[in-house]
């Protein structure tokens, strides 16, 4: 065992160097720098541009700015912000709380739906309930998200007047952030009608976040429950005259779930991409705005840190994965 | 640890203004995240609308809805017969804001004005990088840093400021953003207790809102400054909710989340000017688009070929299509709202025949040339992509081909100041200070016609430059606008540039929203704005 973890540590050595050179030269392979978009239409003398460059560190080698980069981040210094010129880690961690907020709340609602809607279509294959289902998943997994937040927002919020426009919490309350998380600092807070508030600010952005996964594990729930009920021990189950509650609930779903559970996993990603647009469109403070931001003002510290910490996290996560998984699963352990 | 304090302050006075009736909140849909709160090291509007209009004051100040300078912390000031001293005799009385973070123990004084000024001049003050990578960028781009020789503190309450040369548009530089009064007896007590990066996220200065909070994207919360010299504002809380996209800008204007917002896009305008509730004011920005031609290659060196072209262009078909009539057209290189305006210049007519014939009395025939096209929006430019296809049709019916070319915001904006720039190139300018040198010098200046410069004409007339120069040192404002309108006469035959146009700044706002006075200069300031039931 201990031989495994060491051996699963090791390989995080290359990875770990691979998104530094990734996070590195991702921004720099961007036209455009940082110092031009400051200066704007006034321009900068050329002597002032060198200045300002050097006083950055951009004017050196990039191998010798990369590093620097490697340096300080060995010693837990991601950089300041060029912008806001706060350290980068302090930004990101004032920033994600809300992102994780959402992520989680749209992750329950994909899962919540999205894997009974499979379920039902693969016991009920070929029914008006499977063709509406499958092509309403379709549907979501190609929504572009921008337009669809946009659309919701209108319909919802502008003419229905249902659900807040944007923001995380009406502007009446105001509290003190302990967690980052609003629901849960709403709460904390004791005010009056904050919770219900919060949860209403989180509706639209959370059906926003969840439409892809939400369509995704559908569409995979489906897939494998329909393959699980064409096995043997199905057959046998139901030859052996089991409700048919019992053979779908206890037979099939439980082996249909494992590559359900690996695709729920796998759409963390897809959150996160997803999370760059809707947070945009509904004023979300989180990282993937921020990101947004940072990029199109070539703020490289902020770029740079901001993707190596959720490289971290991912990576973190996965090892936890891995281990867990050698855990239960001796086979993998001994490979 | 005092994080927590402060936002528990705030709680506490949260709910007690919560309790308060009638207390008055204008919510303001902002466009985006300051970069700080302290004015002189950024650059953007956003962060000055979040710090130097609500926060701060400036030795003198812009009156609103103008560009006209008035009083502000210093009453009165005297300019020596050279111009090359400016004494100001300060306000008294006026106090710094005190909040939970801070309390001043003596009023404002010439200490936190000389504090203002070294802290961006002089390189070995303590202040000048009190935080990593701090630059002063629009201290040194309004040239002040040649300009001002020293500021000294004659009494408490009288300050001079030698300058090296004299300078007419120097009290205009002296109401912008950048030259705000900070507290020095804050800055002290910051660097003492090792802290100094505070005076960026916990601002304090005499303006009329003080700062509560900011949490981070989201929303900044400030309150009415009750000591505020100029007077109380008539609301009592000013928020403003950070809104990034413009479209949902709108909603939330429209849901009433907000009371008032910046920049609408012009396909909204239409939408929101037929909604019952709300009201939309407009000005006519103070800013101008233009199509610089490469005055340094040829055959754009020739003035006839510059001017063959300019008659050729449609500028009314651009301004219906692109700003879907929100506009007008441009004839001169500085807005119509500008002093010095000289509304006797004749637009060149548009004419593709008379254009035509004149291309081929210059001798040029078959000729193909490149328009550069910004990829970004601006507020004089919403569509510049969609503006250079019209040129570019306008420009074949006199048998010249055109291809259009953009890069990347930052490299074209660097790629275009480059002197064998091949094209003409779309670009405009918004006045930072109201002064028609910061149009005419900066952009169409000798010293501007380099590279990395800020004359994208690469134009250096001498008749042009003489009167610029003249007019810059001449404190005779009389003297200067006949100047500046004999240089814009010398422009329109030179032609340079397209004048293209000027964009309209709309913005829409509650119906109960009143007294909201817009700024010229394309700042929001909300100390005059008050909320009817």
């Amino acid at each position: 065992m201990f031989r495994f973890i060491l051996g699963k540590l090791a390989y995080l050595v290359p990875t770990f160097i691979g998104i530094t050179i990734v996070a590195f030269g991702f921004v720099r392979v961007l036209p455009g720098d940082p110092v031009l978009l400051m200066a704007g239409e006034r321009g900068l003398p050329p002597e002032r541009y060198k200045e300002l460059l050097a006083q950055l560190g951009f004017d050196k080698p990039i191998w010798q700015q990369y590093l620097g980069f490697l340096g300080r981040l060995l010693h837990g210094d991601f950089g300041i912000s060029l912008v806001t010129k706060k350290p980068v880690l302090s930004e990101f961690f004032t920033l994600f709380p809300a992102t994780l907020e959402l992520a989680i709340s749209a992750m329950i609602l994909a899962t919540l739906v999205g894997l009974p809607l499979g379920i039902f279509a693969a016991i009920r294959r070929g029914s008006w309930f499977d063709q509406i289902s499958m092509t309403g998943a379709l549907v979501g997994f190609s929504m572009p998200i921008f337009w669809w937040g946009l659309l919701l927002i209108i319909f919802f919020s502008g003419i229905l007047g249902w659900t807040p426009v944007s923001g995380r919490i009406s502007l009446v309350y105001y509290f003190p952030s302990v967690t980052g998380f609003m629901l849960i600092d709403s709460l904390l807070s004791g005010q009056k009608g904050a919770f219900a508030s919060a949860l209403s600010h989180m509706i639209l952005p959370t059906i926003v976040l969840a439409t892809i996964p939400m369509a995704v594990i559908a569409r995979q729930a489906r897939s494998a429950m329909l393959e699980v009920l064409g096995e043997d021990y199905v057959r046998t189950a139901r030859a052996k005259g089991l409700s048919p509650l019992r053979v779908v609930g206890l037979h099939a779903l439980r082996n249909a779930l494992i590559p359900v559970v690996t695709t729920i996993g796998l759409q963390v990603g897809t959150l996160m991409g997803g999370a760059i647009l809707t947070e945009s469109i509904f004023s979300w403070p989180g990282i993937g705005k921020a990101m947004v931001d940072s990029i199109s003002r070539r703020d490289y510290p902020s770029v740079q840190g901001g993707l190596m910490i959720i490289a971290g996290i991912v990576m973190v996560v996965n090892l936890i994965v891995d281990l867990l998984y050698g855990l239960i699963n001796p086979r993998i352990r001994h490979r | 640890m005092k994080y927590f304090t402060r936002l528990a302050t705030g709680l506490i006075m949260a709910g007690l203004l919560g309790g308060a009736a009638g207390a008055k909140t204008l919510v303001f849909c902002s466009e985006g995240s300051p970069e700080g709160f302290d004015p002189a090291p950024y650059t953007s509007g956003t962060t000055h609308d979040a710090s130097a209009k609500a926060i701060y004051n400036r030795l003198v100040e812009f009156a609103p809805g103008t560009t006209n300078v008035v009083p502000g912390l210093a009453e009165s000031w005297e300019v020596s017969a050279d111009g090359k001293e400016y004494t100001f005799h300060l306000r008294k009385g006026v106090k710094f804001h005190t909040t939970d973070f801070f309390t001043p123990t003596r009023d404002f004084n010439a200490d936190d004005v000389v504090f203002s000024f070294n802290r961006q001049a002089k390189a070995d003050d303590p202040w000048n990088k009190y935080i990593e990578g701090i630059t002063y960028e629009y201290y040194s781009g309004m040239e002040l840093n040649v300009v001002i020789k020293d500021v000294v503190k004659v009494d408490d309450n009288t300050v001079k400021f030698v300058l090296s040369r004299a300078e007419a548009p120097f009290l205009a530089d002296l109401a912008m953003a950048f030259a705000s009064i900070g507290s020095k007896e804050y800055a002290d007590g910051l660097m003492a207790a090792g802290k100094a990066a505070d005076f960026n996220n916990a601002p304090i200065g005499t303006g009329p809102f003080q700062f509560v909070a900011y949490q981070k994207d989201a929303v900044i919360r400030y309150k009415a400054n009750a000591d505020y010299w100029g007077g109380k504002p008539k609301i009592d809380d000013l928020v403003f909710a950070i809104t990034t996209d413009a479209a949902v800008r709108v909603q939330k204007l429209k849901a009433g989340e907000c009371n008032i917002m910046p920049y609408p896009t012009p396909a909204d305008i239409a939408g929101l000017k037929s909604d019952t509730n709300l009201q939309v004011l407009e000005q006519a920005g103070l800013n101008v688009a233009y199509l610089a031609y490469n005055a340094a290659v040829a055959p754009f060196d020739n003035p006839k070929v510059r001017k063959a072209l300019n008659m050729a262009i449609n500028k009314q078909a651009i301004i219906d299509a692109v700003f879907q009539g929100t506009g007008q057209v441009a004839k001169n290189p500085i807005p119509p709202t500008m002093w010095s305006y000289n509304d006797a210049v004749k637009d060149d007519p548009y004419d593709p025949e008379a254009a035509k014939k004149m291309l081929e009395e210059a001798g040029v025939k078959d000729l193909s040339m490149k328009i550069w096209a910004m990829p970004v929006q601006r507020p004089y430019m919403p569509n510049a992509q969609r503006t250079a296809e019209l040129i570019q049709a306008d420009f074949a019916k006199i048998g010249v081909k055109v291809e259009i070319v953009s890069y990347e915001w930052g490299e074209y904006l660097k790629k275009s100041t480059e002197l064998k720039r091949d094209g003409a190139v779309i670009l405009g300018w918004t006045g930072d200070n109201g002064d028609p040198d910061n149009f005419l010098g900066v952009l169409l200046g000798c010293a501007g016609a380099v590279d990395g410069g800020s004359n994208r004409a690469h134009w250096c007339n001498k008749d042009f430059e003489d009167l610029i120069q003249k007019a810059k040192v001449t404190a005779d404002q009389a003297e200067r606008t006949k100047l500046y309108e004999q240089a814009q006469v010398v422009f329109k035959e030179q032609a340079p540039w397209a004048t293209l146009d000027h964009s309209t700044v709309f913005m829409p706002m509650g119906k109960n929203v009143t007294g909201y006075v817009m700024d010229p200069l394309g700042l929001h300031d909300f100390s005059t704005v008050d909320i009817t039931e």
